[in-house]
């Protein structure tokens, strides 16, 4: 084989790969457009007369995350099964902020941390490699971290909105993940990064708390809350 | 209280020391392991035995990257004709031992998506190719091709396993056997890095009085250089950053055929070393302009 058609054939190797990439940036597209979507219903619980109608909000988002799992269901199609590492950076920033937002809306329901299983099953994907397009842990991670920080901005207006129970119980859930995050070794990487920022989070709620008990405003939402009187 | 005991042994970085660390601990101890910091148990293992397979890897690139450096070292010494035959023999017996080390990289690898590590073993193998094919032109004045580079990377395993993996790196796997392939990019990066010890090869065949190869050379990287330019931007990134290094490269060496062609007949033979010593250094300048 002579030197230019070994080049010629390389040629098209490339040439291949860059129509995958491009087939999946197209998809990416429209699944960042929903993940928008779902933000913007979401983010609604922000505001004083969100907090009464959470559960439709959530039932809302549920109905988007059936547009997800089409739309991350025809990107599976998009690339060969066992080369998910190699596409991996087009979908990863989307895909852990669709993680996210599953978790928040799994927060806002349950008030419960979604399992990594229960992720993948809002997702409509797979939760081990071995089985196809799946759920990297450290994407899991990384939007369970988004999740902190957006608690942590809840608890704030979800005083603003005269609920004072909500800020104790946020407290409890970002504390138990702080420790959980705790047992991680984690490299120098951008998920260790995310992670130094959770602290603040913490640091943010824990005033909320201060500022609330100091006035004695968590007083009788405890008891209401835990039925204590 | 298990549970806290349970935790204290995973507890490595020294701001789990903090005092306010404990009193949260305290508090949750109350039902010793939530489901939570049981998943980040999990979670835990699931990454540190990653992350220590990506070290294993980082290691083994870097032992395959020193190996093939002594290679190429190795085969420049052959310009000097006599012993020629016995440096490629010795160089064979070396490539064999860094395949040895490649073999373990499949190995690790094996049952793996191979893209996740990547960026762990890229420059060995890059270093590997540009080894294998500085050999190969070596024996056979050719570019040595990826799939013969591949097929040398069939490594047959002596016992065991792999028949519930067929979703491995490779395609064609069959049993009993590990391999790794070169990839298109790593290839073609390895190939880039060959023109530079092929300018090398040029200069000091000329400081030898060979007046042949340069020509050769300046035919076969001419060859190199056209096939790039063919690529151009449709590679990726970082082929087209050795696109500049190579035209360098071919500069040089056209640049020196055109001396020997012009003052080769004026000059005596032993002082065309020291003309072109001179004539690099100018080329040097003028690239660094530009």
């Amino acid at each position: 084989m002579s030197v230019s058609e070994m080049f010629i054939a390389l040629q098209g190797v490339l040439t291949a790969d860059q129509d995958i990439r491009e087939e999946i940036r197209k998809v990416v597209q429209t699944l960042e457009q929903t993940a928008r979507e779902i933000l913007t219903v979401l983010q609604g619980v922000h505001q004083g007369s969100g907090f009464q109608d959470i559960p439709k909000k959530c039932q809302k988002a549920r109905e988007h995350f059936g547009t997800v799992r089409t739309q991350l269901a025809s990107l599976k199609n998009k690339f060969p099964a066992d080369q998910y590492y190699r596409f991996n950076e087009h979908w990863r920033f989307v895909l852990q902020r669709l993680v996210f937002l599953a978790a928040f809306v799994v927060y806002l329901e349950t008030e419960t941390l979604v399992t990594r299983e229960a992720a993948t099953e809002i997702l409509g994907i797979e939760s081990e490699r071995e089985k196809g397009f799946h759920l990297d842990i450290e994407d899991y991670l990384s939007g369970v971290l988004t999740l902190a920080s957006e608690l942590a901005r809840l608890a704030v207006n979800s005083v603003t909105a005269g609920d004072y129970a909500r800020p104790l119980r946020i407290s409890a859930f970002i504390n138990e993940l702080d420790s959980g995050f705790r047992l991680l070794n984690l490299k120098n990487d951008s998920l260790r990064k995310r992670y130094d920022g959770l602290k603040y989070d913490v640091k943010k709620i824990e005033e909320v708390v201060y500022d609330l008990s100091i006035r004695g405003l968590n007083k009788d939402s405890i008891a209401n809350a835990g039925g204590e009187k | 209280m298990s549970g806290r005991e349970g935790t204290g042994e995973f507890r490595k970085r020294k701001h789990d020391n903090f005092p306010h660390g404990h009193r949260r601990e305290e508090k949750d101890s109350i039902n010793p392991p939530s489901a939570m910091t049981m998943s980040f148990k999990a979670f835990q293992v699931e990454l540190d035995t990653k992350h220590d397979k990506y070290e294993r890897l980082v290691k083994l690139s870097r032992d395959i990257t020193i190996e093939s450096k002594r290679v190429i070292f190795l085969l420049h010494r052959i310009t000097s004709a006599p012993n020629g035959e016995e440096i490629l023999m010795e160089s064979e017996t070396k490539l064999d031992l860094v395949r040895q080390k490649i073999k373990q990289v499949a190995q690790e690898l094996m049952g793996e998506d191979m893209y996740q590590f990547h960026r762990a073993i890229s420059p060995g193998l890059q270093e590997y190719v540009e080894a294998v094919s500085f050999q190969y032109f070596i024996k056979t004045r050719s570019l040595v091709s990826i799939e013969e580079i591949n097929r040398q990377l069939i490594f047959s395993e002596e016992d065991k396993d792999e028949e519930a993996k067929p979703s491995s790196d490779c395609h064609n796997k069959q049993h009993n056997t590990s391999s790794l392939k070169v990839t298109p990019v790593d290839y073609l990066l390895g190939v880039a890095d060959l023109t530079g010890e092929l300018m090398r090869m040029c200069i000091n065949s000329v400081g030898n009085g060979d007046i042949d190869t340069p020509f050769e050379l300046s035919q076969f990287l001419r060859q190199i250089y056209d096939g790039f330019s063919y690529i151009g931007n449709t590679g990726p990134y970082e082929v087209s950053k050795k696109l500049y290094t190579l035209k360098q490269s071919l500069a040089k060496v056209e640049n020196a055929c055109y001396t020997l062609k012009v003052r080769g007949s004026e000059i005596p033979k032993h002082m065309l070393a020291d003309v072109f010593s001179s004539k690099t250094e100018i080329i040097d300048h003028e690239d660094g302009l530009s």
